[in-house]
C-alpha cells in the first residue's frame, strides 16, 4: 500500500446496494470527524425515499453530514449522501452537482456515475470502496478510479451480506485491498490520523 | 470519457458554427452526456466526431437532442404535486386567470400532470399552460400527449401519491404500447421552443415550474435564469424547482419567501 495515497486523500467515496447500510453502520459511526477528507455515500435507494437515509446516517454518525443539492460545495469533514433518483457527479471547484440522466445500471444514482466522475476531479487523492450488493455497478467506477491513480477497496465478500456486488469487482479488477467492515473501520481510522 | 479540451473545442465550435452557448453548462454532466453520445455513434477520434458536427446540421441536431437530458415522469415528487393541490392552486383559483409556465418541459409529463389537477381543481378552463424547451423533437412529443404504457402503472402510483382520487386510466386510452392522454387536457397548453440560456421574458406568469432543469446549469447562468424567471413573475406568483435545486446563489432572499420547505418560493415584492 502506498503511504503517500493515504495522506493526500481528499475523499473516499463509498458505494453500495442490498446488504450495504449493515456495513455502514458497522463503520460510520465510530469514525471521528476527518480532518482532512470528505465522505461521499452512494447507495441505492428507493425513489421514494426523500430523506430516511440521511436521517439514519446523521443520527448514527459522528461526522456531521451535510445535505446535498445542486452545487453544494465538498468540503472535508463532512459526509455527503448522494439524494434518491439523482446521479451525483463532481466539479472542478470542488461542488457537487446532480443530473436526473437515465439510469445506469438500472440504478440513479449509480455507482458507476459517480465514481468515475470522482476519479475525473480527485484522481489519487481518491479513495473507493464498494460494499454489498447484488448487481454489477461499481466495478467500472472502481476501474476508473485505478486508472486515474486512486486507492480501491472492496469489501471482503465472504463479510457482505449480498456478495455478488464486491465479487464482480474482486474479477474485474485489481482492488488495493480485499477488507471486512471492521477492517474497513480500522482502515479509515488510520488514513484519519495521518 | 473525451478530455476536457475535446469538450471545450466542441463547446467552442458549436457556439461558431451554430450559435449555441454550453460554455455556461455545468462541465461534469456535460462531459458525460457528450462522451456517451461520442461513444454510441461509434466515433473513434474526436477531430472527426468535431468534424461531423461542424459540417452536418442534421447530426448537430441528433447530438444536441442527445445531451439535453430529457428524461422526465407523471407527477415526479408527489409530495410536490400534493402541495401544489392543496396549497398553491386554491391560492391561484381567485384569480380570474391563470397563466402557469413549465420552462424545459422535455417530453410534457408535469405539463399533463399539472393539466390533470387543473381539471380535477375545476381551474383549467382559466388556465393556460406554456410550456417550452430548447429541444424541437421533444415539444413534437409534448404536443401529441402519447407516452409509454410501461411508465403508467408508476405514473398512476404517482398519481394517487399525490392525493389524487379519480382513476387515473379515465385519462388516457391505451393502445399499441402507449397510452394517449385525453385531448381535453392540452386545449389549454401552448408549446414553443424558448432557449434559457438566451432568449427574454415573454410573458407575465402566475406560476413557473423549472424542475430540474438548472441542475444543468452553472452558478452564472443559473442567476442569468432566476432573474429570468423573476421578470417574468407576477407579485405573489410562484417560482417551483426540483426537490434539489436553490435559488439562494441566484437572487435577493428578500424578494422571495420559501413556501414551507417546499422548493417553491413566492414573489413577495
Amino acid at each position: 500500500m502506498e503511504k503517500n495515497k493515504i495522506i493526500d486523500c481528499k475523499v473516499v467515496i463509498i458505494g453500495g446496494s442490498a446488504g450495504s447500510l449493515q456495513a455502514l453502520l458497522q463503520i460510520l459511526p465510530f469514525i471521528e470527524p476527518p480532518t482532512s477528507f470528505a465522505m461521499v455515500i452512494v447507495v441505492h435507494r428507493k425513489n421514494s425515499d426523500e430523506q430516511t437515509l440521511e436521517d439514519l446516517i446523521a443520527l448514527k454518525a459522528k461526522i456531521k453530514l451535510r445535505e446535498v443539492e445542486d452545487k453544494t460545495p465538498l468540503e472535508k469533514g463532512y459526509i455527503y449522501i448522494a439524494p434518491s433518483n439523482y446521479h451525483l457527479l463532481f466539479e472542478k471547484n470542488e461542488t457537487l452537482s446532480l443530473d436526473t440522466s437515465e439510469k445506469v445500471n438500472y440504478s440513479r444514482p449509480s455507482i458507476d456515475v459517480s465514481f468515475e466522475s470522482a476519479a475525473e476531479i480527485y484522481g489519487s487523492a481518491l479513495i473507493g470502496i464498494l460494499l454489498s450488493g447484488s448487481n454489477t455497478d461499481g466495478t467500472a467506477g472502481l476501474k476508473a478510479i485505478q486508472k486515474a491513480s486512486g486507492m480501491i477497496i472492496v469489501q471482503n465478500p465472504l463479510s457482505a451480506d449480498m456478495p455478488f456486488m464486491p465479487k464482480n469487482a474482486m474479477l474485474n479488477t485489481n482492488p488495493d485491498l480485499v477488507l471486512t467492515p471492521q477492517e474497513i473501520l480500522e482502515f479509515l481510522k488510520e488514513i484519519n490520523k495521518a | 470519457m473525451i478530455e476536457d479540451i475535446e469538450l471545450e473545442a466542441l463547446i467552442n465550435d458549436v457556439y461558431e458554427y451554430y450559435g449555441f452557448d454550453f460554455g455556461s453548462y455545468s462541465r461534469a454532466s456535460l462531459k458525460r452526456r457528450v462522451s456517451r453520445v461520442y461513444v454510441l455513434d461509434g466515433f473513434k477520434h474526436f477531430h472527426e466526431f468535431l468534424s461531423k458536427v461542424r459540417t452536418d446540421p442534421e447530426y448537430y441536431k441528433r447530438m444536441i437532442d442527445e445531451i439535453t437530458v430529457n428524461v422526465t415522469e407523471m407527477f415526479r415528487d408527489p409530495s410536490f404535486y400534493q402541495v401544489l393541490r392543496k396549497e398553491i392552486l386554491p391560492l391561484l383559483g381567485t384569480k380570474p386567470f391563470i397563466r402557469i409556465w413549465h420552462a424545459g418541459c422535455s417530453t410534457g409529463e408535469e405539463v399533463y400532470s399539472m393539466a390533470i389537477l387543473l381539471k380535477e381543481a375545476g381551474l383549467l378552463h382559466k388556465s393556460i399552460l406554456y410550456a417550452t424547451d430548447i429541444n424541437a423533437a421533444v415539444l413534437e412529443t409534448a404536443k401529441s400527449g402519447i407516452f409509454p404504457l410501461r411508465m403508467i402503472k408508476d405514473y398512476a402510483d404517482n398519481y394517487r401519491d399525490s392525493g389524487g382520487e379519480e382513476d387515473f386510466s379515465n385519462y388516457y386510452i391505451a393502445n399499441y404500447g402507449f397510452a394517449k392522454f385525453n385531448e381535453d387536457l392540452a386545449e389549454k397548453m401552448v408549446f414553443s421552443q424558448h432557449n434559457l440560456v438566451s432568449d427574454t421574458s415573454f410573458n407575465e406568469f402566475d406560476l413557473i415550474l423549472c424542475r430540474n432543469v438548472l441542475i444543468y446549469f452553472d452558478n452564472n447562468l443559473q442567476k442569468r435564469v432566476v432573474n429570468l424567471f423573476d421578470d417574468s413573475l407576477a407579485v405573489l406568483g410562484f417560482l417551483a424547482l426540483g426537490t434539489k435545486e436553490t435559488i439562494k446563489y441566484s437572487i435577493s432572499q428578500s424578494k422571495y419567501k420559501q413556501f414551507e420547505k417546499e422548493k417553491i418560493w413566492r414573489k413577495i415584492k
